[in-house]
């Protein structure tokens, strides 16, 4: 079982690897993003620091969803999927070795270049662990819910756009805890109440979500 | 009992047929009551004046759009553990009527905060929380539209319906939790202290009047899903 997950885990890792070009084009839009904000309110600095929060959050959240279409798309149109599903180890270990892969190639390295955003925003520096904190317990959640929405949407026509109707609400908790983390800790009463409900969201959806995304996987690939 | 039996949309075809002008008939009565208790029987409020009328269809609304939700996710559900096929019809049966209750909900809300709060939309925690569940129906029926096969589109919207329902809590206590730590008292919910006992029965009335109107109404959609699915007759 776990044999099975690490094999998938690094067989979707070297596909990431291989197809460089499509993780990069995830953060670059994850930069283009959170750059366009200050060009479109203004570059107040007083007012930057007070979204910088939010602004990022909301830029990962949408970064990580660009790339949640891909995520059983080439599996589903090689016939891998269907081996997956046919295969002795449980889909639920398989998908959730693919949400992981998912996450580490297109969450961490959100996490990673997060706080040269928050430079351009002028958070103070403190803050920076917070915000790394709150998107490493947060975007793998993004990629477990997401993963959902796209085993839903697999094979459909106009699948981009039905899938973010499908998951961006589901999305919200998330956001709010996150942005709401670095608030408070800006706010200077400590975001752990935050950055805990994160980390209980996080089992949550590491238990159960792989059952929904299988349920939903078996029913797309009828 | 044979609780089967009418799971088969042949025998239950003429079953709804039976039952929904029942119900609509039923629910016409109940609102016409339910209205003129609320329009002419209840006293005007203190505080808000004739304005607060409008919680008679508001609150209403706002408890069957909830309610209608966890209604289409336990059809669903029990579409995904029997696989029978009237699971899934209810469900989507059901789905518009939710939608259109939460979009009620919204629209007399804003209706009521625009003379009572001075502006036509807060986020305020309940008016957020009631929004996203405005989303979530129009994602279960956008689904539904775009998968072909219908089979396919039940079983795939039960799951999306499920993980909805166990998202529900989840959401609403999120955007509680952000409103109360975003804004102040500037804004307040609370009514005077004790309802008039009027106002009350004039409540109850309008949801029992909107509830047999959701069933009515799911009946007739549930009969021209069948139709367009399977030859079905009386």
């Amino acid at each position: 079982m776990l044999a099975a997950a690490r094999c998938v885990l690094s067989r979707d890792l070297l596909l990431a690897l291989r197809r460089r070009s499509d993780v990069a084009t995830a953060l670059l839009f994850f930069v283009i993003v959170a750059s366009l904000f200050p060009l479109a309110i203004g570059a107040e600095p007083n007012l930057l620091r007070e979204i910088a929060p939010g602004v990022i959050w909301v830029a990962a959240l949408l970064s990580s969803m660009l790339s949640l279409s891909r995520l059983f798309a080439a599996d589903h149109a090689d016939g891998t999927l269907e081996q997956m599903l046919l295969g002795a180890a449980p889909l639920g270990v398989v998908v959730l070795a693919k949400a992981a892969a998912h996450w580490l190639a297109s969450g961490l390295p959100l996490v990673a270049i997060a706080p040269v955003i928050a430079l351009q925003y002028d958070l103070p520096a403190v803050l920076y662990p917070v915000l790394a904190l709150s998107l490493a317990l947060g975007t793998p959640v993004l990629s477990l819910i997401g993963a959902i929405g796209a085993a839903l949407t697999l094979g459909l026509r106009g699948g981009g756009v039905l899938l973010a109707l499908l998951v961006l609400p589901l999305y919200v908790p998330v956001l709010i805890l996150g942005a709401g983390a670095v608030e408070m800790s800006a706010a200077g009463s400590g975001g752990e109440a935050q950055l805990l409900l994160l980390a209980a969201a996080l089992v949550f959806a590491a238990a159960f979500a792989p059952w929904a995304i299988a349920a939903a996987l078996r029913i797309s690939s009828e | 009992m044979r609780w089967f039996w009418y799971a088969s949309p042949q025998t239950f075809f003429p079953l709804a047929g039976r039952i929904a002008p029942w119900c609509g008939l039923a629910a016409a009565i109940l609102a016409a009551a339910g209205l003129y208790v609320g329009f002419f029987v209840a006293p005007t409020d203190a505080q808000q004046g004739e304005a607060y009328r409008i919680i008679f269809i508001h609150v209403p609304a706002a408890w069957m759009s909830m309610f209608l939700y966890v209604v289409m996710a336990f059809w669903a559900a029990l579409g995904l553990a029997f696989n029978t096929r009237l699971s899934g019809m209810m469900a989507s049966a059901i789905a518009p009527t939710g939608a259109l209750f939460t979009f009620i909900a919204l629209w007399t809300g804003s209706l009521w905060g625009k003379p009572t709060w001075g502006t036509w939309w807060v986020w305020d925690a309940r008016l957020t929380s009631e929004l996203i569940l405005l989303f979530l129906y129009f994602g279960f029926m956008a689904l539904h539209a775009a998968i072909e096969d219908p089979r396919r589109a039940d079983r795939a919207c039960a799951v999306l319906a499920l993980v909805g329902v166990v998202n529900i809590p989840i959401i609403y206590y999120s955007v509680q939790w952000w409103n109360t730590l975003h804004q102040g008292a500037s804004v307040s919910l609370t009514r005077a202290p004790a309802m008039a006992k009027t106002m009350l029965t004039g409540m109850l009335l309008m949801a029992l009047a909107f509830w047999l109107y959701s069933i009515a109404v799911a009946m007739v959609r549930v009969r021209c899903i069948m139709r367009e699915r399977e030859a079905v007759a009386e």
